[in-house]
C-alpha cells in the first residue's frame, strides 16, 4: 500500500466527488420535478396525456441509463441538437429518474383512501387545498421510503457517467490505474468515496422514513 | 430516405453483427440469472438460519451488493483480480462472476421475505390436516411462495438485462461496441449512423425489457391478494 499516492490521489478524487455530486443532485431534483407532474397525471387520470406519461415511463423504465446516454450524446447531435456532457448527464439521470418517482409517488397517492378525498371535498375544502393538506402529507407517508430508494439508485447509476467523457469517480480511477499502475491504492480510494457519498445518504434517508412513519400512524 | 443514413441499419451484414453483440450480452445476461435463481433460493434458506451469525453475515453480503454500484464491484473484480488471483480475468467471466453475487443476494432477500410472509397459520392449518412436512412444503408453502415471489423476481431478471450492458466497461464485445465499430467504419459514407445505431440500441433493449416487465405486471394484478 502506497500511502503518499493515496495521499497525491486524495485531491483528485475529491474534484470527481464533487462532480458525480453536483450531477446526482441536480439529476434527482429535475426527476422529482418531472416526477411530480408524471405522478400527478397518473393520479388525476387526465386522459390525453395519461397515454404520454405511460409511455415515457415505459420507455424510461425499460432501457439502461448507458444506453439513454450514448444516445443523447453521440446520437442526438446528428439532429443538431448539441449538449455538453454534463447537461447530457444531467439529462439522461432526469430522463431515468423521473419514471422511477413517478411510479414512486403514484403508489403513494393511490393508497389514500377515496374517503378521505370525499370526506375533504365536503368540508369545502378546494382542489388546491384538497391536494395541499389531505392528499399531499398521506401520500408522502408512503411515497418518501420508495422516493429515497430512488435517490441512492440515482447516485449509484452516476457511476456509469464516464462514458461519455465525464471526469467522475469512475474515469479518475481508470486513469490513474492505466498511468501509475497502482490499483489497490485507486480502487480502495473508488470505494471510500462512493461509501462516503452512499452511507451518510442512506442513514439519513432510515431517519427520514422513520420521521414520516409516525407522522403516519398519528393521523 | 436519401441521405438520411438510415441504410445503415439495413445492411445485413450490420444487423448479424449488432445481433452478435447483443447474443453476448443475453448470454452473460441468462447465465447470470439461472446462476443466481439457484443460488439465491439456497441462499435465501440459509438466511432465513435462527443462527445470528449466518444471518449478519448474508445482510453483510446482501447490503454491500445494494450500497455499492455494480459497476463498482466489475471495477474491482476487474482489476483486482491480478493482485489477488496473480491473473487476469476475462471480462466475460467478471461480468458472469459479478452479475450471479448480485443476483444471488437480491434473489435471496426475495425468497427469504417470501416465505416469511407466508402466514403461520398455513403452515399450522396444514399440519393440523395431517399433511407430512414433505406434503406441507411441496402443496401449500411452496405454491404460495411461487405465486408471490414471480413478479418481484421477474422484475429482477428485468433490471439483470439492464445492468448488463456496463459490461462494455469491462473490455466485453457487446451490442454497443460493435454498434461503436460500426459507426467508425461509416464515418465518411455515413455521417449519421451514430444516430439511427445508437436509437437501434436503445430500441432492442426495450423490445427485450419491456414484454418482461409487462408480464411481471400481469402477474402481479392476476395473483395479487
Amino acid at each position: 500500500m502506497n500511502v503518499g499516492f493515496i495521499a497525491d490521489a486524495i485531491p483528485i478524487y475529491g474534484r470527481a466527488i464533487i462532480v458525480t455530486l453536483r450531477i446526482a443532485v441536480l439529476g434527482i431534483l429535475f426527476s422529482l420535478v418531472i416526477g411530480v407532474i408524471c405522478g400527478l397525471v397518473a393520479y388525476c387520470k387526465m386522459k390525453a396525456v395519461d397515454k404520454l406519461t405511460r409511455g415515457y415511463i415505459e420507455l424510461s423504465r425499460n432501457t439502461p441509463l448507458v444506453i439513454q446516454l450514448f444516445f443523447l450524446y453521440y446520437g442526438l447531435p446528428k439532429l443538431g441538437v448539441m449538449l455538453s456532457n454534463e447537461a447530457c448527464a444531467v439529462i439522461g439521470l432526469s430522463f431515468l429518474g423521473g419514471s422511477y418517482m413517478a411510479e414512486s409517488l403514484r403508489g403513494g397517492l393511490e393508497a389514500v383512501s377515496k374517503v378521505q378525498v370525499e370526506l375533504g371535498l365536503s368540508i369545502g375544502l378546494d382542489t388546491f387545498q384538497l391536494i395541499r393538506f389531505v392528499v399531499f402529507p398521506q401520500a408522502m407517508a408512503v411515497a418518501v421510503p420508495a422516493l429515497g430508494a430512488n435517490c441512492v439508485f440515482l447516485i449509484k447509476e452516476t457511476s456509469v457517467l464516464s462514458i461519455i467523457a465525464l471526469r467522475d469517480l469512475m474515469s479518475v480511477t481508470k486513469e490513474l490505474i492505466g498511468m501509475y499502475y497502482n490499483t489497490t491504492e485507486s480502487l480502495l480510494l473508488l470505494v471510500v468515496c462512493y461509501l462516503l457519498i452512499l452511507l451518510p445518504v442512506s442513514f439519513g434517508l432510515t431517519f427520514l422514513e422513520r420521521r414520516v412513519r409516525y407522522a403516519e400512524f398519528g393521523v | 430516405m436519401r441521405n438520411s443514413g438510415f441504410d445503415v441499419l439495413l445492411s445485413l451484414n450490420n444487423l448479424r453483427r449488432l445481433m452478435l453483440g447483443l447474443g453476448g450480452t443475453l448470454e452473460i445476461a441468462a447465465v447470470s440469472v439461472a446462476v443466481s435463481v439457484i443460488l439465491g433460493v439456497l441462499c435465501g434458506f440459509a438466511m432465513m438460519s435462527k443462527n445470528r451469525a449466518v444471518y449478519a453475515l448474508f445482510r453483510v453480503y446482501l447490503e454491500a451488493f445494494r450500497i455499492v454500484p455494480i459497476l463498482v464491484w466489475l471495477f474491482l473484480f476487474f482489476f483486482g483480480s491480478a493482485i489477488v488471483f496473480g491473473a487476469n480475468l476475462e471480462g466475460w467471466f467478471v461480468s458472469v462472476l459479478v452479475f450471479s453475487l448480485w443476483g444471488t443476494a437480491e434473489m435471496g432477500d426475495l425468497v427469504r421475505g417470501t416465505v416469511l410472509s407466508i402466514p403461520a397459520h398455513q403452515w399450522q392449518s396444514a399440519e393440523a390436516i395431517g399433511l407430512t412436512p414433505w406434503q406441507v412444503r411441496r402443496f401449500v408453502i411452496i405454491p404460495q411462495t411461487l405465486r408471490r415471489i414471480a413478479p418481484s423476481a421477474i422484475n429482477l431478471v428485468t433490471r439483470m438485462v439492464k445492468t448488463t450492458s456496463l459490461v462494455v466497461f469491462v473490455g466485453v464485445t457487446d451490442i454497443l461496441r460493435v454498434g461503436k465499430q460500426i459507426i467508425e467504419f461509416n464515418m465518411m459514407k455515413n455521417p449519421m449512423a451514430s444516430f439511427w445505431i445508437y436509437g437501434f440500441i436503445f430500441l432492442i433493449y426495450f423490445l427485450i425489457c419491456y414484454p418482461i416487465s409487462r408480464f411481471s405486471k400481469k402477474l402481479e394484478e392476476k395473483w395479487s391478494y
